[in-house]
């Protein structure tokens, strides 16, 4: 009789940490896999942007730094691409996106380059991206907020560690006009 | 800001396991329900046959049950006479749709206009991958950009919430055996006085019995299936899961708004899609059949509780 109620427990235990293993592995597989969405948005950001600085400097030829900061910026942004952590790639992406602000700003200068359809083409396009960008960011960190809080609550929090959960990054960029979560109520 | 908590932030991925299940349900009672009941039409009806019709009854509601699965999809989108956008049609709407697809980590899916000026919208597909979104011609013209958002967020997060598969098993099963049921109705009735005098086992009591004992048999699996369509909290939930996404309630309540308006009748649509739609393209004042399959809540409720997401 002993004998099984101690079976039993051990199976019970067992059970218990097969599933929350599992379920661990599930959510941290559902980061990466939302990680990737931000990646694929990133790297079509990076690509427009060599045209775009071509394109506007056809017309402004004058402007040398403003070019220089965007290639720099996105030499960087490239560069933390290939092995930094989301926090890093944030930064990077905002300096980026900062150095395009003010590419869009000398083009408004220039009213020929405004008319100019591969401008606007291009320009469309990096709007659409940069969208896609925030949306995938937000599913990212939606994702990121489930594992993370799976990982501090009771009693996952007492062994996570020991099986090598480690909390991942939330990817941040400095966006303003952001809209707010409407409250959802059931 | 993303990282905050929101209230009650409602996972796809818990309403898409739910969907697993009502799938699996939804499967195994439509096999279960057309053997039973042909083998009662067999045994009854057609003279004691009802056990050499079984394993028939099971390959027909397997293979149905099958291409339902596989090409349900295409089965209605060729009903509601819907036409695939090329790659440089209706720009606004591919990167509409395709921004939204990503803020729920799925497949941007294809793209259908249906040519009628009555605004309405739905998707189906057996997965996010295998997805279809479906809009009319009237619901481009007339919703603005947010109206628009409000929209294609409602239906994508019925793509994400894998309702799509369930609304599409339950238009094309519901509906196959609701004719079989209906067909086994008229023929008890009808086969009942003339053949069963000649059995031992006939007469009008004896009949009266067997359909008695089958409408109980099935009367609850048909209620729990129709549970399965008439689930106002997914549209609700679609509705939420959807503003969630735009962070824009307003543009799905003005776009619901306008839609009820309207008082074009979409020519494409019939009582079995209808319940697909994101409103009820028929604008007739439904029937009591009607209602049983009617899995839209008032669409006033719904606008109510999107203002008061605020």
């Amino acid at each position: 009789m002993e004998a099984v109620v101690i079976a039993v427990v051990v199976v019970a235990v067992v059970l218990f940490f097969v599933s929350t293993y599992n379920r661990l592995v599930t959510l941290r597989q559902r980061v990466k896999e939302a990680w990737a969405d931000i990646d694929v948005q990133l790297k079509r950001r990076h690509d427009l942007i060599p045209n775009l600085v071509e394109t506007v400097k056809g017309y402004a030829t004058h402007e040398s730094t403003v070019f220089q900061n965007v290639t720099q910026a996105r030499a960087a942004a490239v560069a933390a691409g290939a092995t930094a952590s989301p926090q890093e790639r944030a930064q990077a992406e905002n300096v980026l996106t900062g150095a395009l602000r003010s590419v869009f700003a000398v083009a408004e200068n220039y009213p020929q380059l405004q008319a100019v359809q591969e401008f606007k083409d291009l320009s469309e396009n990096l709007t659409a991206t940069e969208d896609k960008i925030a949306f995938a960011r937000r599913f990212y960190n939606g994702n990121v907020r489930d594992y993370n809080t799976s990982l501090q609550t009771f009693p996952t929090n007492l062994f996570a560690d020991a099986f090598g959960f480690k909390p991942e990054e939330y990817f941040e960029l400095a966006e303003a006009g952001e809209r707010e979560a409407p409250q959802v109520k059931f | 800001m993303a990282s905050a908590p929101s209230p009650a932030r409602v996972s796809i991925y818990d309403a898409a396991a739910a969907n697993r299940v009502r799938t699996a349900v939804l499967l195994v009672s439509f096999v279960f329900i057309v053997v039973v009941l042909a083998y009662f039409v067999g045994e009854y009806l057609a003279g004691g046959s009802g056990v050499a019709i079984v394993p028939i009854a099971f390959l027909i509601a397997v293979g149905s049950a099958w291409v339902s699965y596989f090409a349900g999809d295409k089965l209605i989108l060729a009903q509601s006479r819907a036409r695939e956008l090329g790659p440089d049609e209706e720009k606004v709407l591919r990167d509409i749709t395709e921004t939204l697809a990503v803020g729920l980590g799925v497949p941007a899916p294809r793209l259908y206009v249906i040519e009628d000026s009555a605004p309405n919208a739905f998707a189906t597909g057996r997965d996010p991958a295998h997805a279809s979104l479906v809009v009319t011609r009237g619901l481009l013209q007339k919703m603005d950009r947010t109206e628009l958002e409000g929209v294609l967020a409602h239906e994508l997060s019925h793509v994400g919430n894998r309702d799509i598969r369930v609304m599409l098993l339950v238009t094309v099963l519901v509906g196959t055996v609701a004719l079989i049921a209906d067909m086994a109705w008229r023929a008890m009735f009808w086969g009942g006085g003339s053949r069963g005098r000649d059995r031992d086992r006939g007469g009008g009591g004896a009949i009266l019995a067997i359909v008695a004992l089958v409408l109980l048999v099935i009367s609850p699996i048909i209620a729990q299936l129709i549970q399965l369509a008439v689930s106002r909290q997914r549209e609700y939930l679609a509705d939420a899961s959807g503003a969630l996404l735009t962070r824009y309630p307003p543009g799905l309540a003005s776009a619901l708004r306008k839609i009820a308006a309207d008082t074009e009748v979409l020519e494409a649509a019939n009582k079995a899609t209808a319940s697909l739609y994101i409103a009820n393209p028929l604008k007739d004042a439904p029937a009591f059949f009607d209602h049983l399959f009617d899995t839209h809540p008032p669409i006033e409720e719904r606008i109510r509780r999107l203002e008061a997401m605020g």
